[in-house]
């Protein structure tokens, strides 16, 4: 069996016990709370997301009606925007059939200021290749779920279960060619943060 | 890569430098990336902080990787997935090819991953009749071309739009002389969502893989892993052994360097933990070593593991902008290739450490403190005392010994060589000459320091 071989062969050749380092520092460090919305907003348009911030449901409501034409298929994953086909009611469909999704919203509880990323887990997404398939993307956070850098971000997600989970910091996007960048590679096409505030 | 097995750093260089405003191109725009780097880095005023954490880390790591890989094992297997060992590339090649041949399935879809090009996996599938697609946009158009990729982060940064222009004509029917980025990449869009959708396996590489929970996380822009993945029945992980991190907290860290030094983004557009499979659907992982636990072994090199693949010692690398990635013949270029391809096979690879001007630039942008020239200098010496470099080199060096330890011989070549410089600069500096392939040498002077020396002190007599 190669696991017995290679896991003697790495025991005999690693070095004396090396400490883990202390984190405490870094997160700490990194821990102001000053402007979080604008910070995100900031590094989040930079990356190619369009961000909003919306008092209610009814403002987002509005801002995708303008945005998408009635009679596309919308999923979403939000009881309040329940106008929609609700994930829940789709998600013993098969994967493959959300090829034609235009768009999906999806709610998440966890955004990072310093890099534009929400953290999404396989309970909120419902169907996991949903946030991808998608032509375009939605994803709607409340202005108390923005925390300052990705040490912190692990500090909320601790050590909670999931099955998958994703940070999404922008639409789908490739520079390989000539290092232009271009969005839309295999993912959305946008994605629209909607920041409650 | 046949016809350049047998071609070395120098000669395969020498290819790439014919097209002299191409180099400069490459040149240019890999320091761009570097500038970019620069920019994120120098926005975190504790930047250095996390790079010494992320060092100290690694070396938690590997000091103590068999109780961590047992440790991912577990609960890997606890969560539901399927784990692997491959002692070799040819173990590995052939774990996959069985895990496909047993569900029938004869196409796969697959996302960037290094170690499955060290593996040379997609023609070991080839020659099973198993038709592998490249989903990263970079990787489908260096496949399409028939090459490797030439850098691990911008794996076609070699390719003019237009010559991409030309292959995506050839192969997938865009129209002829269109060179749009825009528009390539939207016909690759259309071309690969077809395959996404009715590839039954799909492969990935593995970015981190957390000791503590058993997940692994893969990081992409494109999105391509993830549509992969989730629409396939079988997702297959390939992860090299060093890819462990204890904890899930430690993502906190190495997610804040990862991008920011490969292009200067402060993350990817994806940052995805796969824990569990998908209900009716399978996760198996392949941990391979293919050298690795002789490289931990080796005390000058075995910070090389600590690599986490951004690719910046490559965009700040003078040699390697100006030698462009393929003249490193293997998977992984650049410096950090130079340093972990000599473990695999020393006499293949000898020429790689000489491939560097020892600048130490690859050091210093390293996001997890890889001493790279030092051991670059290292594996020189190694080199050397195995008997591995070539023969012209060890001649001259050892011309170069012999007349350095005799006084009268150096004062004799010494004259000689100025004279030579003076009045027949010819004489050296022709094609014959390998030395001024890399160098233009100074104008000689008239006398050497020893003769100045002797004429004043007769003059203050």
């Amino acid at each position: 069996m190669s696991r017995e071989k290679i896991l003697a062969a790495v025991k005999a050749n690693q070095f004396s016990h090396a400490e883990l380092p202390d984190l405490e520092i870094l997160s700490s460090l990194t821990n102001t709370n000053d402007n979080l919305v604008e910070r995100y907003t900031t590094v989040g348009s930079a990356g190619g997301s369009f961000v909003y911030e919306v008092a209610d449901y009814d403002a987002i409501k509005a801002i995708l009606q303008k945005e998408f034409k009635p009679g596309v298929k919308i999923i979403s994953g939000i009881r309040e925007l329940g106008d929609y086909t609700f994930v829940d009611d789709v998600k013993h469909d098969l994967s493959h059939s959300f090829a034609d999704v235009e768009l999906c919203i999806l709610a998440s509880n966890l955004g990072v200021a310093e890099n534009g990323a929400l953290w999404l887990t396989e309970e909120q997404m419902t169907v996991r290749v949903l946030p991808f398939i998608a032509q375009h993307l939605a994803i709607v956070i409340s202005k108390n779920s923005l925390i300052p850098t990705m040490a912190q971000a692990y500090q909320k997600i601790g050590q909670s279960e999931y099955g998958y989970g994703a940070f999404i910091s922008g639409p789908s996007k490739t520079a390989d060619i000539e290092q232009s960048l271009v969005i839309g590679a295999h993912g959305p096409r946008s994605l629209s943060v909607f920041i409650l505030t | 890569m046949s016809s350049t097995a047998t071609k070395d750093h120098p000669q395969l260089a020498a290819i790439f430098n014919r097209d002299e405003p191409r180099v400069d191109w490459h040149d240019e725009t890999l320091w761009w990336v570097r500038a970019k780097r620069d920019i994120a880095a120098h926005k975190l005023p504790e930047w250095e902080l996390l790079r010494e954490t992320a060092s100290q880390i690694k070396n938690n790591v590997l000091s103590n990787l068999s109780s961590y890989l047992e440790q991912f094992e577990a609960n890997a297997i606890k969560n539901g997935v399927t784990v692997h060992w491959a002692a070799d590339a040819r173990e590995h090649n052939q774990i996959i090819h069985k895990l496909l041949s047993d569900k029938g399935i004869n196409r796969m879809v697959k996302s960037k991953s290094m170690l499955t090009e060290e593996c040379h996996l997609n023609e070991y599938l080839l020659q099973q009749g198993i038709d592998v697609i490249d989903s990263d946009l970079g990787e489908r158009i260096v496949q399409l071309a028939g090459e490797p990729p030439s850098h691990i982060v911008l794996p076609c940064i070699h390719k003019k739009k237009e010559e991409i222009g030309d292959i995506f004509h050839e192969h997938l029917g865009s129209a002829k002389g269109e060179s749009d980025p825009k528009i390539l990449t939207e016909t690759a869009r259309q071309h690969l969502r077809e395959v996404f959708l009715t590839r039954r396996a799909a492969l990935t590489g593995v970015n981190f893989a957390i000791a503590e929970t058993g997940e692994i996380v893969i990081c992409t822009n494109e999105g391509n892993a993830d549509m992969g993945a989730h629409l396939a029945e079988i997702h297959i992980a390939s992860m090299g052994m060093e890819k462990i991190i204890p904890q899930r907290k430690h993502l906190g860290v190495f997610l804040r360097l990862l991008t920011r030094s490969a292009t200067g983004q402060p993350i990817t557009t994806y940052s995805s933990h796969f824990a569990k499979p998908q209900d009716g659907k399978e996760i198996h992982i392949v941990i391979v070593d293919n050298g690795r636990s002789i490289q931990l072994g080796r005390e000058d090199f075995r910070n090389s593991l600590k690599c986490i693949r951004c690719g910046a010692c490559m965009n700040t690398c003078p040699v390697y902008r100006k030698s462009g990635g393929h003249s490193y013949h293997t998977a992984v270029a650049g410096p950090i290739g130079s340093i972990l391809a000599p473990n695999l096979d020393m006499e293949k690879y000898a020429d790689l450490p000489f491939a560097s001007t020892l600048c130490g630039s690859c050091s210093n942008v390293c996001p997890v403190k890889i001493d790279i020239h030092d051991q670059l200098y290292k594996w020189r010496q190694v080199i050397v005392k195995a008997g591995y470099t070539p023969k012209a080199k060890t001649l001259a060096m050892k011309g170069m010994a012999f007349t350095l330890a005799s006084p009268a011989l150096y004062r004799a070549a010494g004259k000689m060589g100025r004279w030579t410089f003076k009045y027949a600069p010819f004489a050296v500096n022709n094609g014959a000459n390998p030395w001024y392939k890399h160098r233009e040498m100074p104008k000689a002077p008239e006398q050497s320091f020893g003769e100045w020396y002797a004429k004043r002190k007769d003059q203050h007599k």
